[in-house]
C-alpha cells in the first residue's frame, strides 16, 4: 500500500535514510512489537516505536500509575496517577502517532500466558524489574523462536543484548540461573537514574528498529553496558550459544515454562551481598 | 604482566589468579557475576586455579534486574 501524503512527511526522516527508505518504513508500518512492562524501560521503548511507526505495538503490565514511576517512566504524567499504566501509555501513543494500533494487556507476563502473548508478535522487548520474569522472557522467546532484546538497569548503569533464535547465546547461555532474591539489589532498593532508563530503552527500541528493517548489526552474541558516571558505553563479545544450555543447549533440561520463585537469600552465606 | 579488564589495561602480578583479580577489583556480588576470560566463560569453581596470562582480556557480567 502506497504512503498517504502525511505519512511520507510524518516518516520523511526515515524515508531519507538509505538504511530505512519506504521499504524500511514499510516494514516498520508493518511490524508488530511486544513491549513487557510499561515503565522505565518500557516508556522510552513504546514512545520510540510509536512514533517511528511501528504498526502494532503490544503493551503488557497490570500495575497503576504511582507518584514514583514518574521520575523515570516518562509515556505516563502526573494526571495519571492512579490510570492503569496500560491505558496511559496508549493514550500518549495515539497522541505521538494515532497511525498505530495499541493493544493492551492488563495483567502480568506469567508460564500461563506468555506464550499465547508472545506468539503474534514479530520482536519482544524486555522492560520488566524481576530476574524471575527476564527468564521467564528468555524461556518462552526461546522455545517459541521469538527474538527478543534483554535489558538491565541499576544506579547508574544499564546493558542489553539481543536473542535472534540460531544467531548466538540467549540470556541463560550467560547469566545461567537467576540469583536468590536479594542477592542482587533492585532499583527500588538501591536507586536508578531515571535518565539511564531512558538510554537503554532507546537502545532496545532501536534494537527493534534494526531487527524489523533488517539493517545493520544487532547485539546479538555481544552484551553492550553502558557507565553513566564514566560516561563510558563496553561492548562485551560474548562466547557463543552454549550446547549445554539448560533452555537453547543441545539437551535442554527447561522444556517448559515455570514461573520462577527467586530462592531466598540465606544471610549467613550472602549477608555481605545484601548491601 | 599487562592484562584488559572490562576493556581498560590493567597491571597485574605474574601468575595472578582469576579469584585475586576479583578481590583486588573489589567485584560487587561476586558470588553471582559470570567472568569471561578472553570470550571464555570460567566456572565460578575455576577460580582460584585459574592463572592469567599477559595480554588476557577478562570480563566481568553483572546481573542487572531493573527495568520497570
Amino acid at each position: 500500500m502506497a504512503f498517504t501524503s502525511d505519512e511520507l512527511e510524518r516518516y520523511s526522516r526515515h524515508i531519507i535514510l538509505k538504511e530505512v527508505g519506504v521499504k524500511g518504513q514499510k516494514k516498520l508500518c508493518a511490524a508488530k512489537v511486544l513491549i513487557i512492562g510499561a515503565g522505565g524501560l518500557g516508556a522510552p521503548a513504546a514512545l520510540y516505536l510509536a512514533a517511528a511507526g511501528v504498526g502494532t505495538i503490544g503493551i503488557v503490565d497490570a500495575d497503576e500509575v504511582e507518584l514514583s514511576n514518574l521520575q523515570r517512566q516518562i509515556i505516563h504524567g502526573t494526571s495519571d496517577i492512579g490510570k492503569p499504566k496500560v491505558e496511559s501509555a496508549a493514550e500518549t501513543l495515539h497522541d505521538i502517532n494515532p497511525g498505530v494500533h495499541v493493544v493492551t494487556y492488563r495483567e502480568f507476563v506469567d508460564s500461563l500466558n506468555i506464550a499465547d502473548l508472545i506468539k503474534d508478535y514479530d520482536f519482544v522487548i524486555d522492560g520488566v524489574d524481576n530476574f524471575p520474569t527476564k527468564f521467564l522472557i528468555n524461556d518462552a522467546c526461546v522455545m517459541g523462536r521469538k527474538p527478543f532484546v534483554h535489558a538491565g538497569i541499576i544506579r547508574f548503569k544499564g546493558q542489553l543484548m539481543t536473542y535472534v533464535p540460531g544467531e548466538g547465546p540467549c540470556y541463560r547461555c550467560v547469566f545461567h540461573d537467576m540469583p536468590p532474591k536479594d542477592a542482587v539489589p533492585t532499583c527500588k532498593q538501591a536507586g536508578v537514574i531515571g535518565a539511564i532508563a531512558g538510554v537503554i530503552g532507546c537502545l532496545e527500541a532501536l534494537e527493534a528498529i534494526k531487527y524489523i528493517c533488517g539493517i545493520g548489526e544487532l547485539l546479538t552474541g555481544r552484551l553492550l553496558t553502558f557507565d553513566a558516571l564514566k560516561g563510558d558505553f563496553h561492548t562485551i563479545k560474548l562466547p557463543p550459544r552454549d550446547p549445554n544450555c539448560p533452555v537453547c543447549g543441545d539437551h535442554p533440561t527447561v522444556t517448559e515454562l515455570i514461573d520462577y520463585e527467586q530462592p531466598s537469600c540465606s544471610l549467613a552465606q550472602h549477608g555481605t551481598a545484601l548491601d | 604482566m599487562n592484562i584488559t579488564v572490562g576493556g581498560e589495561k590493567k597491571s597485574v602480578p605474574e601468575r595472578e589468579t582469576l579469584a585475586q583479580l576479583i578481590a583486588d577489583e573489589k567485584v560487587e556480588n561476586a558470588a553471582y557475576v559470570t567472568v569471561a576470560v578472553n570470550e571464555s566463560f570460567v566456572d565460578h569453581a575455576d577460580f582460584a586455579q585459574t592463572e592469567l596470562h599477559e595480554g588476557d582480556a577478562v570480563e566481568f557480567l553483572y546481573f542487572m534486574g531493573g527495568g520497570r
